[in-house]
């Protein structure tokens, strides 16, 4: 049974069960341990300055029940030094949010690690850019200082340092191993280099052009953060969309995770030394995206869902090519994997590496697409359907091998999945209009969308200011849950995996850096 | 090994041609010459992303898919700045990325060509500057050409490495 206080709760706007708790101090330790207790997942924290409205900052985390969300609020007293009590022990992954809460609005916890996580000196250690009365157009010069790694020490230990800027096409991070021979001992993982201050942008920005930016903080789940961030907004407003338009968000979300699913698969072929996966899949890659700009007008759905609705509406000849791809992806993708299946190169690389065992998972909060292929039974699709998921009977995947394998086999898994519900979202096309009317919302109401993106669940919450203008918007990615799991799946594989392990999780650097 | 194979003789060639430049396109023969006299070899390539959202280096990628097939037109991308006469940028210039772009810039040999990629790149696109971004690329470091959109398509990205390559080789012939 939850404890007495947090009977207390209220519920609060969402696109699925969700309810809002307000603690002190020591609650806000207790909720955390309630969580732990009853299994709840870890979705997020973050905080807001308030001292303007009631002389307060605050600090939210919101959890994963099994049948609902919970958000928990704890004001705290705009002291000199603004404090809270860690989770970190009892969620691992709060540690990052809680240094990066720390860079952004200068209220503090008890942990011990206090390096800055998203301040790399790039702007001056007493300047909060997250609080109301700093002005965050303002420029600062770099003042940088060294980071300390945790420094691994014996005989023939040595470091590599790798990154920010690494030999790809991908985005910028560092990592430091510590290495005896080709073994990896330590992998200390540092972030923040693509930070744009996000959160200060949306305070900008009216209700009604916040999707833009939301697409645009991982771009690779555009769709996915587009359609959290309306739906904060249209549960705040009392907003239904039409059946219609719901059902293109999910074609549009699908049609995301297929296209993010077999560029991966052809890349982890690549990087596996296999590059006829990387041809092929990218060549279906790019058959879908084309078939993106004739059916939802841009082959990657950046300004599509916008507040009420979708900017484009399917025509019949459109929902008909759709099908026709269908058709001919899945044989081709079947095939893929039966050559994938058969070629003993790439299954000696695939099997064993990286392997993230289920307990740690567990113990770490894993979570999304990553959870899923160590044995971790999450998926919002699932668990939590909103419209129009609540109708198709989303089948579960899993496996619980946690290593390359076992990640290459949910995306195969979850293509054939996500295949068959884009089948049955455009059996019969309900007629309905595609965009509903979304009026501005009252001041200072607090909302949140929840959305299964290709990589996780991705949250958006949204409190509102007046006169239609966003007075605060938080918006997560899973990246930030999962990234610290490298750090331990690496550990006893050999340098030269790290590129297949690191692409077989394939998280957001833009997504967790904000 | 048979169905590798099977699906191989199943695929064929995909390939298309590549798209239009300003002035007189080039043929692939054209283009590969003007490469061989400005930069000696087969046009090498480095990508920084300076602080994207990652939507650019999605269509990036895809110039290596067999529709655009971007070595077989004799540009490669390639691990070190050092190896590369050409540097594409994606995003707007992050504060936290700014110095490592830089230095990205400074080991280029010259002579040396500056893409930026997206609307992030060319004017600061979302992000604009901020405590957090010193927006376009141009603000940091040098650029030769720029290409919009967000993302831009692939062949936009092609079609601008392209035009920098070919009005290079248009001034030095003249
Ligand atoms: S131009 Fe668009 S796709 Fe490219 S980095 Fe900027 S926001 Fe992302």
């Amino acid at each position: 049974m939850l404890p007495d206080f947090m009977e207390q709760r209220t519920a609060l706007p969402a696109n699925m069960p969700s309810s809002h708790l307000r603690v002190d101090g020591q609650q806000w330790l207790w909720a955390a341990e309630a969580m732990r207790q009853f299994c709840a997942r870890f979705l997020s924290l973050w905080g807001a300055d308030d001292r303007d409205r009631d002389g307060c900052f605050r600090i939210y985390a919101a959890y994963l029940l099994p049948e609902s969300v919970l958000v928990v609020e704890h004001s705290i007293a705009a002291a000199a030094a603004p404090f809270y009590p860690s989770i970190a022990t009892l969620f691992p992954a709060a540690l990052r949010m809680e240094r990066a809460v720390h860079d952004l609005l200068g209220i503090s916890t008890d942990e011990a690690d206090h390096r800055g996580w998203l301040r790399h000196g790039g702007w001056p250690e007493t300047l909060f850019p997250l609080r109301r009365d700093v002005d965050g157009s303002q420029q600062y010069p770099i003042v940088s200082a060294p980071y300390p790694c945790v420094a691994v020490e014996g005989d023939g230990v040595h470091e590599i340092a790798v990154g920010p800027v690494h030999a790809g096409t991908i985005e910028p991070g560092h990592f430091r191993f510590s290495v005896v021979g080709e073994k990896v001992l330590r992998l200390e993982e540092r972030f923040g280099y693509t930070h744009k201050g996000v959160a200060k942008l949306f305070e900008n920005l009216s209700q009604q052009e916040g999707h833009r930016l939301a697409a645009r903080v991982s771009g690779d789940s555009a769709v996915a953060f587009s359609w959290a961030y309306c739906a904060a907004l249209e549960a705040i407003t009392g907003t239904t969309c039409s059946s219609r338009a719901i059902l293109l968000r999910a074609l549009a979300l699908e049609h995301e995770r297929l296209a993010n699913h077999l560029g991966d698969l052809g890349a982890l072929g690549n990087d596996a030394g296999f590059a006829f996966g990387l041809t092929h899949f990218s060549r279906f890659k790019e058959d879908l995206l084309r078939a993106n700009t004739v059916a939802f007008g841009a082959r990657y759905l950046f300004d599509y869902v916008v507040s009420g609705g979708v900017a484009v509406d399917l025509t019949e000849q459109s929902r008909r090519l759709l099908l026709d791809q269908y058709d001919a992806l899945e044989p081709a993708v079947a095939n893929m994997r039966s050559i994938y299946d058969e070629h003993a190169g790439l299954q000696d690389r695939f099997r064993e590496a990286g392997r993230l065992e289920h307990s740690t998972a567990e113990r770490l909060g894993a979570i999304g697409l990553v959870g899923r292929a160590s044995g971790i039974a999450c998926d919002l699709r699932v668990d939590h359907p909103w419209a129009p998921y609540d109708r198709l009977d989303p089948q579960r995947i899993m496996q619980t091998g946690g290593d390359v394998a076992a990640r290459v086999q949910v995306r195969f898994d979850e293509i054939i999945e996500s295949l068959r519900l884009c089948r049955a979202l455009l059996a019969e096309p309900p007629m309905d209009g595609i965009r509903t009317f979304v009026s501005p919302a009252e001041a200072n109401q607090l909302g949140i969308g929840l959305i299964e993106g290709w990589r996780g669940p991705v949250m958006v919450a949204l409190e509102t200011g007046p006169d239609g203008t966003i007075r605060r918007c938080h918006a997560h990615d899973p990246s930030w849950q999962n990234w610290p799991l490298i750090e331990y799946a690496i550990l006893g594989n050999i340098v030269p995996d790290f590129p297949l392990i690191n692409k077989s999780f394939n998280l957001s650097y833009s997504g967790q850096d904000g | 090994m048979y169905n590798t194979i099977s699906r191989m003789m199943r695929t064929g060639l995909l390939t298309e041609p590549l798209p239009a430049v300003e002035e007189a396109a080039p043929t692939l023969e054209t283009l590969q010459q003007g490469l061989l006299r400005i930069v000696g070899r087969a046009l090498c390539i480095r990508h920084v992303d300076a602080g994207s959202c990652n939507g650019c280096e999605l269509e990036i990628q895809a110039l290596n898919n067999p529709y655009y097939n971007l070595e077989g037109a004799g540009v490669k991308f390639v691990a070190s700045p050092r190896h590369a006469d050409l540097l594409l940028v994606t995003g707007p210039v992050s504060v936290n990325m700014e110095e490592a772009l830089k230095r990205t810039y400074d080991a280029i040999p010259d002579p040396k060509f500056v893409v930026a990629v997206g609307d992030c790149g060319a004017c600061g696109g979302v992000f604009g500057t901020s405590y957090a971004s010193r927006g376009r690329v141009a603000n940091v470091i040098p650029v030769n050409y720029t290409v919009a959109g967000c993302p831009p398509s692939p062949t936009a990205i092609l079609r601008g490495i392209l035009q920098t390559v070919h009005s290079t080789s248009s001034t030095t012939s003249k």
